[in-house]
């Protein structure tokens, strides 16, 4: 083997790279000890954040990429592969995430976006990047500026999993919708979703999206988790419900049987009992438009 | 009633090695009476050929095979056994993490995550022993190993170590065949297996 002949970077080594956390839980964590406590439950990756989303909307004003002191300290505790979060739009804190070696960036709503026209090119870099969308045209736009996962975005740091079944509904009820059209069928609604013809067909032909595609936002409980994955989503983000429960080891555990044995309602069952409180969580409906965090982005 | 072999459904990229499978039995010009199906509970196992252990997080892997009584019936299968990146890290006797609890089926000791981090994977062609040209290789936060025994069979190796071992119908690979289009491996593992 030659080493100018090795390859870095490559479309399928990013996306191979998010095939590998199918069927699994990625964790919200602020610190080393929540990131050992999510590596000890089963979860296949940690994102490295400065605060979970709930604590970013207490918070208020602009939120940006976190401290990356923080970051280190949580690759520093884990063998799991770390991601960390950017602001749609800011392509230098990526480059900065990915010379402190991040496995996975997430171009993220939940952050105050730096761009409100262009998302972050994401074929410039090495390291892969998953992007929220809402629906079929925003995450077929996504993958096409590079991005190697889709999360529904749902609503971040509510703990409430309407917006989540919202998402991934349009964009699995979209691509039945469109099974068994004709290409040009297929090219004209490309038209109206704002997606790329080819990436479109070839979703249609798949059945699914070309990349692997988790559910994200609202997510709370071992049930929550489940249901989107027999709604179709290859694996969960977790973002506040962990850490914002009552006993966050026993949450992240218990979240993490109920992924892998998804079809099973006893097994949900058994891992669902006495967990103690799940975060409050938040009605929709109570937020103002301007803390509504989907909408960033599209 | 043909063959039967099974993808450990636990975590990681499980379709993609059913796909693989089904494509080696096709390019292999086998009567079609071969299949590959998803396995998650012990009960599933006995029936089985052949097993596949998949490439996902090794430490939710090994959680998992312990946390679904899946360890003793894995260690008794007597089927072929087809691991890759986290499948082959589980095959190894010792780990370099005690994170994670190996299965101990091959006797070699494994260093996880032995390249690096994500931006340090790549692909590249390597020369595994006794196929009829090079093999275009994925690695993804890839494993290598050190140290087999006796009984095992090294067929690749680069300079940061062992990539690829096999000992009877056990094969055990630190890169991700499974990810691309070339089905020379998955074949000879169905031919060490006698299932084609």
């Amino acid at each position: 083997m030659k080493l100018e002949e090795l390859r870095f970077g490559t479309e399928l080594l990013k996306r191979g790279f998010a095939s590998m956390q199918k069927g699994g839980v990625i964790m919200d964590v602020v610190n080393a000890d929540q990131a050992r406590i999510a590596e000890e439950a089963g979860a296949v990756a940690v994102m490295a954040l400065e605060r979970v989303p709930a604590d970013i909307r207490k918070a208020g004003g602009v939120a940006r990429m976190a401290d990356p002191a923080i970051i280190l300290e949580i690759m520093d505790a884990v063998s799991i592969p770390v991601m960390g979060k950017v602001r749609i739009g800011h392509f230098v804190e990526a480059q900065v995430l990915e010379s402190l070696g991040v496995d996975m960036i997430d171009e993220s709503e939940v952050l105050t976006p730096a761009d409100e026209q262009f998302h972050i090119d994401k074929h410039q870099f090495t390291v892969p990047f998953v992007c929220g969308a809402r629906d079929l045209g925003e995450a077929m736009r996504r993958i096409q500026e590079g991005a190697a996962m889709i999360r529904t975005k749902g609503e971040a740091g509510t703990g409430n999993v309407v917006e989540a079944v919202r998402h991934m509904r349009n964009i699995m009820g979209e691509i039945r919708a469109l099974q068994g059209r004709s290409p040009q069928e297929i090219t004209d609604r490309a038209r109206d979703l704002e997606a790329p013809a080819d990436l479109l067909l070839e979703t249609v032909r798949r059945g699914r999206l070309p990349v692997v595609n988790f559910s994200a936002g609202g997510v709370a409980t071992p049930s929550d988790a489940a249901l989107m994955m027999q709604m179709g989503a290859d694996g969960v983000f977790v973002g506040s419900g962990i850490f914002h429960s009552s006993d966050p080891a026993r949450m992240a555990r218990a979240i993490v049987e109920a992924v892998n044995h998804f079809e099973d309602p006893a097994v949900i069952a058994e891992v669902s009992k006495g967990l103690g409180k799940p975060m409050r969580g938040l009605d929709i409906h109570t937020l103002r438009e301007d803390e509504v965090l989907q909408y960033r982005g599209r | 009633m043909g063959a039967k072999i099974g993808v450990l459904a636990l975590q990681g990229d499980v379709s993609e090695h059913l796909d693989a499978f089904k494509n080696a039995i096709r390019a292999s010009g086998s009567d079609g009476a071969i299949h590959a199906v998803p396995v998650r509970r012990r009960q599933d196992i006995a029936g089985l050929d052949a097993l596949a252990i998949p490439g996902g997080e090794s430490t939710t892997i090994s959680r998992l095979i312990d946390k679904n009584d899946l360890r003793t019936p894995l260690i008794g299968f007597d089927g072929g056994i087809f691991a890759t990146c986290a499948g082959m890290v589980l095959m190894a006797r010792t780990v370099d993490d005690p994170r994670v609890r190996p299965l101990g089926l091959m006797d070699f000791s494994v260093r996880r995550n032995a390249f690096g981090r994500q931006r340090e994977s790549f692909e590249a062609d390597v020369e595994i022993t006794g196929l009829d040209g090079p093999f275009h290789a994925f690695f993804i936060r890839a494993p290598v190993a050190d140290h087999a025994g006796p009984g095992v069979c090294v067929t690749g190796r680069i300079d940061e170590g062992i990539i690829a071992l096999e000992a009877g119908r056990y094969m055990a690979l630190s890169f991700h065949p499974e990810l691309g289009n070339d089905p020379r491996l998955h074949i000879r593992f169905l031919k060490n297996c006698g299932l084609v």
